[in-house]
């Protein structure tokens, strides 16, 4: 299938520029224009279709779905919805005291606080597109799962002792029916305006990660990125860098694209790349609006050692049965 | 006429302030523009996701950035 980005950068960086491949600044130049064009095309497409077909899932929505459910179906029903809500960082303190304040459990109050960030409609389809539908899916279904599991373990420990006494005080409203424009015209400015605003708020970290992906890409050696890439101490070290990290899960993709192809273990990528999404000093310093530091203490550890089971554990399924593509 | 702009502060919300000024001087209406910071305040309107435009007490826009063309349409 001819890539026409690939085929750009071919032009311009190897062609134009006549930087010889396999140099290290040429490839990495090459990746970088390569991965610019194809993630920054997508991205629009890929967020402009889905603002079509987007009834609007509300957060206010979610909530009144589900209150009142049984804690495994509220639970399931948080980590799904939590996969497939577009999330703003500055949401989750409204969207936390919202939730409690309609006695959703906490702890399925943290799930969706973790799929939220981890699983967007936009990565997923990012991930297919680059990476192939066999990794986007296990990145879901990995997602999923720490959401659960995560939020019953933050249930354990009783986290309602951490929630600042102002957040069970507080009366929500109800906002009532929005005006929503169903007209072909009205969809298409809802839709535009949904990309342009996406991709205004993310830009510099998308470009952020594919740089950090093409310096990568053009100068880690292979045998480097193999070695540390694999076996037992890659993935607890893949998750511990990515903690301090921040950026979105579409900033993460390029560098994993880049980690793959030089053969970086699959688990220790998918870990990496969770990692970075999910845990944010941003997102923590956020919460801690609403809950104090032992919660949030609880919450990164929860998370660091999910990912950290992920990534063995894919590791492992791969030397089994060779999901990820080789370098 | 009274607009509330409900965020806790983020671009998104400085955003919608933006465009609801222009809004007004395209309109040439006036119209007294609030940030309303106040956690309390915006759940008391019923909106989890921010920002949010308020005009005179009733959410007309939650969750996501208006226009300023769109804010015109509202006024």
């Amino acid at each position: 299938m001819i890539d026409p980005f690939r085929w750009i950068a071919d032009i311009l960086i190897y062609g134009a520029l006549g930087l010889p491949q396999g140099e290290h600044l040429a490839d990495a130049l090459h990746f970088f224009v390569m991965d610019v064009g194809k993630i920054f095309f997508m991205l629009v497409a890929i967020i402009y279709l889905m603002g079509w077909f987007r009834a609007l899932v509300s957060p206010e929505k979610v909530r009144n779905f589900i209150r009142g459910r049984s804690k495994f179906a509220a639970r399931g029903m948080a980590c799904g919805l939590g996969a497939v809500t577009p999330f703003c960082s500055c949401s989750s303190v409204p969207l936390f005291i919202g939730f409690v304040e309609a006695g959703i459990p906490l702890g399925v109050t943290f799930s969706f606080l973790i799929t939220s960030p981890m699983i967007n409609e936009v990565a997923v389809v990012l991930l297919a597109s680059i990476l192939g539908w066999k990794l986007a899916a296990l990145y879901v279904a990995a997602g999923l799962t720490v959401g659960f599991v995560g939020g019953i373990v933050m249930e354990r420990f009783k986290p309602e002792k951490w929630v600042e006494a102002y957040v069970w005080k507080i009366q929500m409203g109800e906002a009532g029916e929005q005006t929503v424009d169903n007209s072909l015209r009205g969809r298409h400015l809802y839709a535009w305006g949904e990309t342009a605003a996406i991709v205004k708020r993310i830009w510099t970290w998308v470009l952020l990660g594919i740089g950090v992906g093409a310096l990568f890409h053009g100068y880690v050696p292979v045998d480097l990125a193999q070695n540390l890439g694999n076996g037992l101490f890659s993935v607890p070290a893949a998750v511990l860098m990515g903690v301090p990290l921040y950026n979105s899960a579409i900033g993460a993709i390029p560098v994993a694209e880049a980690m793959l192809l030089k053969g970086v273990g699959l688990g220790t990528t998918l870990a990496f790349m969770m990692s970075v999404a999910a845990l944010s000093v941003p997102e923590m310093l956020i919460l801690r609006k609403v809950v104090r530091w032992p919660a949030l203490g609880l919450f990164c550890l929860v998370l660091t050692c999910a990912f950290i089971l992920v990534g063995f554990g894919f590791n492992g399924l791969d030397s089994l049965l060779h999901f990820s593509r080789g370098a | 006429m009274k607009i509330e702009i409900l965020g806790s502060g983020c671009k998104s919300c400085q955003t919608v302030y933006e465009n609801t000024q222009a809004a007004l001087t395209a309109t040439g209406k006036t119209a007294e523009v609030v940030k309303v910071e106040d956690m309390a305040t915006i759940l008391g309107y019923g909106v989890m996701k921010t920002p949010g435009l308020v005009i005179d007490g009733t959410v007309k826009i939650s969750g996501r950035i208006p226009t300023a063309e769109e804010i015109a349409n509202l006024l």
